[in-house]
């Protein structure tokens, strides 16, 4: 099986100026769009303070519930629903507080004005009574043994204990984490007897608190300033690797190129209003990764057809690297991106800033191995050839013999 | 089969054993499915992100300990000073590390050098700025370091000590971030943070005072206006723990030194109480050294009030009815809980300093559930359709690579159960990147082998060449790679450092399996397959 033909000779170089285009177009809408709304759309891991993710048995009242957090005094709380192509009914909020002042009494007041703010608009529930969406295996067992509705005894406890495991554990896997009603409890094996026990001390509220973040200011700035650092660090190892491996614009340019990954993915989270947080970093280093991997590829094919090809201009000798690599580089691609592609689409709310950032990256990284690594280190070697003529590019294409004298990689015996 | 080739096979078989084992064979060899499902889920550890549970990062305030130390050095120099006969205007704390002596007498001047250097050597001794006969006391970088660190340490040891009391599965205390003076809780399965964060704050910082006067006063000023403006030497003010309906407390003078501490404790359980039906109690009994002091103290001190103290709050302030030996009780209006934690407290000792609470994540069971079931899901179908097309794409090499990549995910899986990582979602990336650079390495080497096929060579030699080539590019792409993620692992914290784990591993497994187990199925095939036959790729 083969997709692909083998005489592919398509003129990589001579197309610099179109990717030229490309990448300044996407650097500038996204460095416009950076611009125009002044910061990037942090995460509360580096913007700071509360966040709450709030699971509904139904359709949250997103309107009454707005409503009732202004009416509350948190006027500057932001209520977002939920709703993604794996979960069209995920019946969820997010609520984020804005952090005030300092301290620890500060940093945990915003999740309890926040909770008082749900009870007294979605009503306090019922008296004397506890919700079963918030209580935890431990409460659960005390009750059902104290009431001993299975007449176990005194063997009861660890009876109690194993079936209260079962009934929290059905609540939070397959009812998602609410309970509309108790009778659902009959699913995960209660009888009714343990039911009306049950049903003596809790009651079901309409919601539950699935999520809860609260980030002090201080580890936000420590978090963003590290994520930026550690990433410079590590590029700065690359390009010492590969400055040894090949030579120091070979180093520079895929470093070059990676950072206009970043940057173009950044410019693309602003535009899309896609949140940067910690895990987004993560993703943005596999991008680094991958686009570096891309690049090398291409590089240590150029390396070793500098040794084949002594007689052919260096542009050429790009050219028909980047041609041999093709069919890798799509195949790769092509299923690495598909990869991701799942992720994006079926991966649920946790994931979605996490695999945009990848299936972006993916796709930004492959394109910049050709698009700009190469056509950088052949614009530097014109450079140098021509006795530090500043490329114009749009000679590219042209068979000139710069390459030839200058620009080419030291002997293999290096290795 | 080439004897070579043999040893081969056999030290790639006992490697996948080796990681079978490591996956499935611990803590117990399994004898049933059951067995082996739950040896892997004990085996792989689930980060609180896919798990669900509480992470909490606070921060020590060791500079408090410092400025306790500052506060010590300022008793102790003042009584030397006095014993040794030698007059200054003012002694006082100008900043945790520092002390000034204000109008030092200028004939003692040497005689306080010598003391200094004999007493106090862990300060630095210079002429105060702008002042005559001033001198500035500065705590020694050195000793400022050694005793955060030591708050830091003992902070670590006291936080583990009340959570582990707590009983929760598997908390993590551990020192975090670089130099901050943070620490990481970890809580996994624990929904409610606030039963451990309030644990975890509460002082426990218990003393035992001689109160001086015997009825409490109504304020500060009140007792300040009875004796004068002016404390009894030895003496401070404190205020009570609990307030009246109006919102006063009142106000208890008492010695400053204490005659036990929290430290004297050997043990503190929460009962019942006996006085007041409903509310509980926390009974201590005091080590045997602290007994011999307390014995004749309160034997002396009869039909007085002694204070106990609670993070420098009366708690009560009961009057010595007769001699105490080794025991006591804490009354107050505590709940069940509140005792158990306060007894919890004071048994697992006090912290050097207050802590600071800089970061809490909760992330809920169903949360957690979702998040593991969408990224499983997501994960295995994308993996069957990059396996299905890598044997549809290569035939039966493509085999070969599908047998590289799983071999690759078990090996990575194995080293984490090894090294008791944790599997968190960064680290979920960088999964997916060793599997991608892993696909890369399968096709460049068949793209590789299928070039030199279509330049007229043999099988063998194609496969021989196609691997030689590649070797160096994949070499290439990991150590960039391997590089980076060192970096990410050295400076990186929490999710990065996932992340860079199992990117490294995989990374170092793929080199393994893409490479030589692929190799050495190609030479086993090569070695089957007639001379003539074209390779299946």
């Amino acid at each position: 099986m083969d997709f692909f033909r083998h005489d592919v000779n398509f003129d990589w170089m001579g197309k610099t100026k179109y990717f030229v285009a490309l990448s300044l177009t996407l650097l500038i809408v996204g460095a416009a769009s950076w611009i125009h709304k002044g910061t990037l759309d942090y995460g509360i891991d580096f913007k700071g303070g509360t966040l709450v993710y709030v699971r509904f048995a139904s359709t949250p009242p997103v309107d009454k519930l707005r409503q009732g957090l202004v009416q509350q005094g948190l006027g500057d709380s932001v209520i977002q629903q939920i709703s993604d192509i794996a979960t069209p009914n995920a019946n969820e909020v997010v609520i984020y507080l804005p952090q005030r002042g300092q301290g620890n009494e500060a940093l945990d007041a915003g999740k309890g004005e926040i909770l008082n703010a749900l009870h007294a608009t979605l009503g306090a529930g019922e008296a004397g009574k506890q919700d079963f969406n918030e209580a935890s295996p431990d409460v659960v067992a005390e009750l059902l043994t104290r009431k001993d509705p299975l007449s176990a005894g005194t063997a009861g406890a660890t009876r109690y204990q194993q079936l209260a495991k079962q009934l929290t554990d059905y609540r939070d896997k397959q009812a998602r984490g609410v309970v509309s009603n108790l009778d659902d409890l009959r699913q995960a094996g209660a009888t009714p007897a343990v039911i009306s026990a049950l049903r003596d001390a809790f009651y079901t509220g309409p919601f539950a608190v699935v999520n809860g973040e609260i980030v002090g200011p201080k580890v936000g700035a420590d978090l963003r300033r590290q994520a930026v650092y550690v990433t410079l660090y590590a590029l700065a190892g690359m390009l010492v690797y590969i400055a040894l491996r090949f030579e120091l614009v070979y180093g520079a340019a895929a470093v070059l190129a990676v950072f206009h990954d970043v940057l173009i993915t950044l410019g693309l989270f602003s535009l899309l209003h896609f949140e940067i947080s910690l895990t987004v970093i993560a993703a943005l280093l596999t991008l680094v990764g991958y686009s570096m991997n891309d690049t090398i590829v291409i590089f240590d094919r150029i390396r070793e057809n500098l040794r084949l090809m002594r007689r052919e201009p260096f542009e050429t000798i790009v050219n028909r690297s980047i041609n041999q690599t093709l069919s890798r580089t799509i195949l790769t691609s092509g299923l690495t991106f598909m990869t991701v592609l799942v992720l994006f689409l079926m991966g649920g709310q946790v994931l979605r800033s996490f695999s945009f950032a990848l299936v972006v990256g993916i796709l930004v990284g492959t394109y910049s191995s050709f698009g700009i690594a190469a056509p950088l280190v052949v614009a530097w070697n014109r450079w140098r050839g021509q006795g530090a003529v500043p490329v114009s590019g749009t000679t590219s294409g042209s068979k000139t013999r710069t390459g030839e004298a200058q620009g080419r990689l030291a002997p293999a015996g290096r290795r | 089969m080439e004897s070579n080739l043999k040893w081969k096979v056999i030290f790639i078989t006992l490697v996948v054993l080796l990681c079978f084992f490591g996956l499935v064979g611990l803590p117990t060899v399994p004898t049933s499915l059951a067995q082996v499902r739950d040896n892997f889920s004990k085996r792989i550890k689930l980060g609180l992100d896919l798990q669900g549970g509480t992470h909490l990062i606070l921060q020590v305030q060791v500079n408090e300990a410092v400025g306790l130390q500052t506060d010590q050095t300022i008793d102790h120099l003042s009584t030397q000073l006095r014993d040794k006969n030698i007059r200054y205007d003012d002694l006082r704390k100008v900043s945790d590390t520092q002390i000034l002596v204000h109008n030092l007498a200028p004939d003692a001047t040497a005689t306080f050098r010598d003391l200094v250097a004999s007493s106090f050597p862990e300060w630095d001794l210079a002429p105060a700025p702008g002042e005559q006969s001033g001198y500035l006391l500065t705590l020694k970088p050195s000793t400022v370091a050694a005793i955060q660190a030591q708050t830091m340490a003992q902070s670590e040891d006291t936080i583990r000590r009340r959570i582990d009391a707590l009983g929760l599965t598997e908390p993590v205390v551990a020192p975090y971030g670089q130099g901050d003076n943070e620490i990481i809780v970890e809580l996994p399965g624990e929904g409610d943070p606030n039963r451990a964060k309030s644990v975890i704050q509460a002082g426990g910082q218990l003393e035992l005072r001689r109160v001086q006067d015997p009825n409490p006063y109504p304020s500060e000023a009140a007792a300040l206006g009875a004796h004068g403006g002016i404390l009894p030497p030895g003496t401070e003010l404190l205020s009570s723990k609990t307030t009246d309906a109006t919102g006063q407390g009142s106000w208890y003078l008492v010695d400053r030194s204490p005659i036990i501490t929290g430290r004297d404790l050997r043990n503190a359980v929460a009962t019942p109480s006996t006085d007041n039906p409903g509310s509980y109690e926390v009974n201590f009994t005091l080590s045997t050294d602290a007994a011999r002091r307390f014995g004749p103290f309160t034997e002396q001190n009869v039909g007085r009030a002694m204070a106990i103290v609670l993070d420098r709050k009366v708690v009560s302030a009961p009057v010595i009815q007769s001699r105490i030996e080794d025991s006591g009780r804490i009354t107050g209006r505590f709940g069940q809980q509140e005792s158990n934690d306060l007894a919890l407290v004071l048994r697992a000792g006090a912290l050097p300093a207050s802590i600071r609470y800089l970061e809490e994540r909760t992330v809920g069971p169903s949360l957690g559930a979702d998040s593991i079931r969408h990224g499983v899901q997501a994960s295995v179908i994308s993996l069957m359709v990059v396996l299905i097309f890598m044997v549809f794409y290569y035939r039966l090499s493509g085999v070969n690579a599908v047998v590289a990549l799983l071999l690759n995910l078990v090996i990575l899986m194995a080293a984490l159960a090894y090294f008791g990582a944790v599997l968190t979602l960064p680290g979920i990336a960088g999964v997916i990147l060793t599997i991608g650079m892993g696909v890369d390495s399968n096709v460049l080497i068949f793209e590789r082998i299928r070039e030199e096929l279509r330049a007229g060579k043999a099988p063998a030699s194609a496969v021989d060449m196609g691997f030689k080539r590649a070797f160096l590019t994949i070499i290439d792409t990991h150590v960039t790679t391997v590089v980076s993620a060192v970096f990410l692992f050295v400076f990186g914290t929490g999710p990065v450092r996932g992340f860079a784990v199992t990117l490294t591993i995989g990374l170092i497994a793929n080199l393994f399996t893409a490479v030589y187990v692929s190799r050495v199925i190609f030479d086993w095939h090569l070695a089957k397959m007639q001379r003539q036959a074209a390779l299946s790729i």
